[in-house]
């Protein structure tokens, strides 16, 4: 009986422990919920931009609510809208190979004024074909993309210097430069990297690359450029010193340190200023997007300045950095920068200052093919044991914290960058990579949220089959613990991500592109000027598309063996009325024509017949209604070119 | 999922439109000034040439589309519009097309009788100006 009553005891005891704790749950729950909760109608208070990885693009969420709010096609082609399809998009992607439709997106980089973002711009690089693309944050649009030539592979990309003079790109797989036929065992000594300098345009935006720094080929991993007292510098962190070729997650993990590459770009261009640079032959492509034509251009290059570390004394040097670094991050003061020591459980916290105290001092511990190695003492700062398991990347707040990523343990660890001293962690779920505060790797970070964007999803979410959305997860860093707000999910594989006050994005909002600065050159800007021409078996079509219908809407008299450009002109001039246009059997993708703009088109018909075309992006009531037919006739038929429209005679 | 969005805005406002339609005559003089920028509009007895010219190519870039004179496109024929409403209301219609189909009755009305609002072209009110000058010479002419 005794035994009885005790046991009832425990059970009640239990119950209402659980109880208890269910409510605790509960509430903290419901506190979350407040505090990510947008209303209908309401805007985030931040954009995030998130790389897409292996999906070439990026998506655009809001914060704090998680929401996507636009993927935006960048290297990749994108049925959805036509990029990629249409003759005005098709140049974008060109490249020394040919036309490529794909791309790895890893970095997204703001634009910055004073080491402030300033919602110009968004940078971002292509780790496989070595690109870099801007897109312009008042139409979301990609307008500019160039090639990077002498780079098998651009990861350490495209980080911005102070006042955007620079983005910088960096060879992840050193190779032959030039680039020739030899023995993949005559790596060591033979394959080189390249540390890549690109201008921007500061009214434009415009990119042109200013030059390259060949160097040793040690695998590049990434960077960030200095701020405030290191400004005129950038930091690349790189691994497999060792230089191997063959089962690298053993003989690349060999010695105890690799290093950070500390380029001082502004004594670069002293030495080129000085003639010290080479010019060297290679191709390249630079696409952009002329806003008036709007069409893009396609420019083949020939020519870059190379600079040669031997020739250029004080441009670039080697800090030693425990084991394998991965990400390296410049605190928001600009004095202190630091590694993620992916394989090391010691984080080492170096000292501008004391970097220059160095270099000045001459405390050199050797040199890697004639660049200086400094002593690691000299740089050092603080070294931090046991912070966490796989290290990667850090971002930064306004009060002295560092919050880094940890991949093996799965956490964020928040600890003072001055003393060292660890102050919280919190586990995210599953094995974080990058890690990001709005404007958290700037002079200002907007220190409210941090998102952790995780490689692993498992569980987190319904389960989709084997593939699986990537996981992100909202922190507040308001207080003194960290607190657990959100899951959401994100598409493609977000590595980095930048974060921006909302407020400095919308106000430079392009709602519709005004016809009178349309300058298209198969524009029709009325519809009294819709027009079909034929030159021998080219057809273009001048067309024009509004609520709710194109003009011609019926076409006869094209032949086959015909290739016919549908030049679409939406006459809109209201914000989000865009029209689309599709035609049957079309062996690309539909266009999404914005107010005011005009897209081409390509189709060949294959054989006699009558073939629709409709508008697909639901425009009206009437929508359903706007459609047409082309007539196709036999290839040698007499069918007379004609057109009309709703009911107009024929001409 | 915007296209059903649009489409559930266009019946919400179709239909009270629809039924807000009794009594109200398209075809009559209606005495409204509209919802918009527009207060007051004075106008001289003789027609501004200049203006007129300038109307007559706005109304065929910008307008042509969905407006004829004499032959409903999307929207209804424009001859004799300045007899059936008053200038105000005009260029109301031109400036403020989202806001006019949700509270003016005629506005409302026309929704429901032709199912595509009519879409904000982006014109400056001085434009809009020059679009109801060149109504007024096409009205003018017809009397001839």
């Amino acid at each position: 009986m005794r035994g009885w009553s005790w046991k009832w005891g425990m059970l009640v005891a239990v119950a209402a422990l659980t109880m208890v704790g269910a409510t605790k749950v509960r509430k903290l729950a419901r506190d979350a919920a407040k505090k990510v909760y947008v209303a209908p109608g309401e805007h985030d208070e931040f954009y995030a931009f998130m790389s897409g990885g292996f999906n070439g693009q990026i998506g655009v969420h809001g914060l704090p609510s998680g929401r996507l709010l636009k993927i935006v096609p960048v290297f990749s082609v994108n049925p959805e809208n036509g990029y990629g399809y249409s003759e005005e998009t098709k140049p974008m992607l060109m490249t020394s190979q040919g036309f490529v439709p794909w791309d790895d997106t890893h970095h997204p980089e703001l634009s910055q004024t004073n080491g402030v973002p300033d919602g110009r711009w968004l940078f971002i690089n292509a780790n496989n074909t070595p690109r870099i693309a801007r897109i312009d944050l008042a139409t979301f649009h990609t307008v500019d993309i160039i090639e990077i030539p002498n780079s098998g592979g651009n990861h350490p990309s495209p980080f911005i210097t102070q006042n955007s003079e620079y983005v910088v790109a960096g060879t992840r797989f050193s190779v032959p430069i030039p680039q020739k036929d030899m023995p993949i065992s005559k790596y060591k000594g033979n394959f080189k990297g390249t540390l890549t300098f690109v201008k921007v345009d500061p009214q434009t935006g415009m990119m042109d690359i200013g030059f390259q720094i060949l160097v040793p080929g040690f695998d590049y991993d990434l960077a960030h450029c200095g701020k405030g007292p290191s400004h005129g510098w950038c930091f690349f962190t790189s691994y497999n010193s060792e230089e191997a070729y063959s089962l690298l997650e053993r003989h690349a993990s060999q010695k105890d340190k690799d290093y950070i590459a500390a380029v001082n770009w502004k004594r670069a261009e002293a030495c080129l200023k000085e003639g010290k640079g080479e010019k060297m032959r290679v191709t390249y492509y630079h696409n952009y997007w002329d806003e008036e034509k709007q069409m893009a251009i396609s420019e083949k290059k020939t020519s870059v300045t190379i600079l040669r570390p031997e020739k250029c004394e004080g441009m670039i040097y080697y800090i030693p950095t425990p084991k394998s670094p991965h990400g390296v991050d410049v605190d928001p003061s600009g004095e202190y920068i630091i590694p993620g020591g992916k394989l090391s459980a010691t984080i080492s916290v170096f000292s501008f200052s004391k970097m220059i105290n160095a270099i000045k001092n001459k405390q050199f511990a050797g040199e890697e093919y004639g660049i200086p190695v400094l002593k690691y003492e000299a740089v050092l700062h603080k070294e931090v044991p046991n912070l966490c398991l796989g290290p990667l990347h850090n971002e930064f707040d306004t009060r002295g914290n560092v919050y880094t990523s940890c991949f093996i343990s799965s956490e964020v660890v928040k600890w003072r960058y001055e003393d060292g001293k660890i102050l919280d962690r919190i586990p995210v779920y599953y094995s974080i990579g990058h890690l990001m505060i709005p404007g958290g790797d700037s002079r200002k970070p907007w220190d409210k949220y941090l998102v952790a964007l995780n490689k692993i999803t498992k569980d987190r979410y319904l389960p989709t089959g084997p593939e699986l959305a990537q996981s992100a997860q909202l922190i507040d860093i308001t207080g003194d613990k960290m607190e657990m707000l959100l899951d959401f999910p994100t598409m493609g594989e977000p590595h980095y991500a930048q974060g921006i006050k909302a407020d400095l994005v919308t106000q430079r909002q392009v709602k519709i592109y005004p016809l009178e600065k349309n300058h298209h050159p198969y524009a029709v800007k009325s519809q009294d000027a819709v027009k079909v021409v034929r030159k021998g078996r080219r057809v273009d079509v001048y067309m024009t598309a509004i609520r709710t219908h194109f003009a011609p809407d019926n076409i006869e008299g094209i032949r086959v063996g015909d290739t016919v450009y549908f030049h679409v002109t939406n006459l809109e001039q209201d914000w989000d009325i865009p029209h689309g246009f599709a035609v049957y059997g079309a062996q690309n993708a539909n266009i999404l024509i914005m107010p005011g703009q005009t897209l081409t088109l390509k189709w060949v018909p294959k054989a006699p017949g009558v073939y629709p075309f409709y508008c697909t992006d639901f425009c009206s009531a009437l929508h359903q209604e706007m459609q047409g037919y082309v007539r196709v006739s036999p290839r040698n038929a007499k069918t007379k070119l004609y057109w009309y429209w709703a009911g107009q005679e024929q001409k | 999922m915007k296209g059903w969005m649009t489409m559930a805005v266009g019946i919400a406002l179709a239909v009270p439109a629809a039924l807000g339609a009794q009594g109200i005559n398209p075809d009559e003089f209606y005495p409204g000034k509209g919802v918009g920028p527009v207060d007051t509009v004075v106008l001289a007895d003789t027609l501004d040439p200049e203006l007129v010219k300038k109307g007559e190519e706005i109304f065929k870039l910008k307008c042509t589309a969905c407006h004829q004179l004499d032959q409903r496109v999307v929207g209804p024929p424009l001859r004799g519009i300045t007899k059936r409403r008053r200038p105000e209301w005009i260029m109301n219609m031109i400036l403020n097309p989202t806001e006019m189909v949700q509270k003016d009755d005629l506005a409302k009305t026309l929704l429901g009788m032709y199912y595509v609002p009519m879409t904000n072209q982006n014109v400056t009110e001085e434009d809009a100006r020059a679009l109801l000058e060149y109504f007024r010479q096409v009205d003018a002419e017809e009397k001839k």
